[in-house]
């Protein structure tokens, strides 16, 4: 049976072989996209990210109880680094989310971070829309918040939470700035911990500092996951500010905003390779190389010069 | 440019018994050799392994049994794979399992390879990586 015909018919086989496909980049991968693209657009999209232990995949399990009561079906991408020196990966995101996977209306999917830069965000991307496609009502993205490619990461959500904890070295000034700025929500989980109150103030005064003229203030919730403390209100910040992007058509100016930089990046990838296909192994790329490293020419103008020579709509190769 | 296949793992322990250590070894291992090991920890029912290993899009399915319910286990998640047609993935276990019935589940085709504790992980990579080359280039 066709891949995608399988996936929109609710095929969950069909819907984890194509996350597999997309994210290997199989031969298929374009295939599959261009397919389930009309599908797309109905899910919406949440994004938790926050240092490891910190306890998203608790949070999110505790939430998808939740969301289940409204009858909302769910989907989760939950990413696992990868090891740089193996390229393997342990993903255990799943230990703290057992209570849904007999579920058949939650579907949980775990991924290693990879290899290269931008991949991740990518991949990401592409499995969001899959389960969008699919039909699951909430996607849900868990990332690791240590760096600009999980920052890339959750810019692929509607809404953004940042957890943090009380746990010492977790303190506001230590998480990142760029990590900081992407929060629609802050949750201080594990509350149950002493010092919760200070990392409220902590994150309070930052807003004070920070955010004075935005519409939308980030709130402050505190949860303990264990025992689903502060869970419904998370829930309800949440359906907050998808109605507050609903609102006036910030939800579409975002989700335009995304297909650009999408289509930008697709644009890019295939000049690319076109490029790559038409310069590589010919004379007058080599010859070029040689006289840059030769000190004949710089890189710039080497650069303008090839470019010169290619004409990325001619099929024909520049001697 | 394609990138390399990853080879996806999913390693369970169902039924009641508490020990996860060797489980957690063979993950590691796994791990050190490139491939990606999603570990859902303890007390999994059969039917949750299997839903996990069909979500998750695994290659392989090892199952870590202790608690000597091995008998029944195996048949149990082979049928759930089969039902769920998903009978392609390879399914491996280890664990203390007396040497008749590993011949037993291994010839009824309840589990592909069996292994028994203090094995050299090396032995399952080599497996794993063996079952995969085959599995591929006859497809
Ligand atoms: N004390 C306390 N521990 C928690 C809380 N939430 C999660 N944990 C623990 O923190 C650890 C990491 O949780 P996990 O959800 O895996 O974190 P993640 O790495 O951010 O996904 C686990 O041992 C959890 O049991 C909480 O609210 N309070
Ligand atoms: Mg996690």
């Amino acid at each position: 049976m066709n891949i995608v015909e399988g996936l929109i018919k609710g095929d969950r086989r069909a819907l984890a072989r194509a996350i597999s496909l997309v994210e290997n980049e199989d031969s298929s991968k374009n295939e599959i996209l261009k397919g389930v693209y009309t599908h797309t657009g109905k899910a919406y999209i949440i994004g938790f990210t926050g240092s490891p232990g910190s306890g998203k995949s608790s949070l999110v399990d505790k939430l998808v109880s939740v969301i289940r009561r409204e009858g909302l079906t769910v989907g989760i991408v939950a990413i696992d680094p990868t090891s740089p020196f193996t390229g393997g990966a342990i993903l255990g995101d799943r230990i703290r989310m057992q209570e849904h996977t007999e579920d058949k209306d939650v579907f949980i999917r775990s991924m290693g971070t990879r290899g290269s830069l931008g991949g991740l965000s990518r991949a990401t991307k592409d499995a969001v829309q899959l389960l969008d496609a699919f039909g699951k009502d909430i996607v849900i993205i868990e990332t690791v918040g240590v760096g600009q490619s999980e920052v890339d990461v959750v810019k692929n959500a509607d809404t953004t939470v940042v957890v943090l904890t009380p746990a010492s070295g977790d303190s506001v000034q230590t998480i990142k700035a760029g990590i900081m700025e992407i929060a629609n929500i802050f949750v201080v989980n594990k509350s149950d911990l002493p010092n919760a109150d200070r990392t409220r103030t902590e994150i309070n005064l930052m807003l004070d500092l920070d955010n004075k003229k935005k519409e939308w203030r980030p709130p402050i919730i505190s949860t303990i996951s264990l025992t689903s403390e502060g869970i419904e209100e998370l829930w309800e910040e949440l359906k907050k500010h998808r109605q507050f992007l609903e609102e006036g058509d910030r939800l579409a100016a975002i989700r335009r905003e995304r297909v650009k930089r999408e289509i930008v990046d697709y644009m890019e990838h295939i000049i690319k390779s076109r490029l790559w296909e038409k310069i590589s192994g010919t004379t007058l790329f080599e010859k070029t190389i040689e006289k840059i490293s030769q000190r004949d020419l710089d890189p710039i103008s080497g650069a303008e010069k090839v470019l010169e020579r290619v004409n990325l709509d001619n099929h024909e190769f520049p001697e | 440019m394609s990138k390399e296949r990853k080879i996806r793992v999913l390693v369970a322990k169902p039924g009641l018994d508490g020990h996860d250590r060797g489980a957690k070894v063979v993950a590691r291992a796994l791990r050190d050799a490139g491939m990606e090991v999603v570990y859902t920890g303890l007390h999994q029912t059969p039917e949750q392994v299997v839903e996990a290993a069909i979500q998750e899009d695994v290659d392989v399915l090892g199952l870590s049994i202790l608690s000597g319910a091995h008998m029944t286990l195996f048949p149990r998640v082979k049928e759930l794979l089969e039902e769920n047609n998903a009978g392609d993935i390879l399914l491996i276990g280890g664990g203390i399992i007396p040497e008749e019935d590993m011949e037993e589940l291994k010839e009824k085709g309840y589990a592909q390879a069996l292994f028994t504790p203090g094995i050299p992980t090396d032995e399952i990579v080599e497996w794993i990586r063996n079952a995969m080359e085959s599995k591929t280039s006859s497809a």
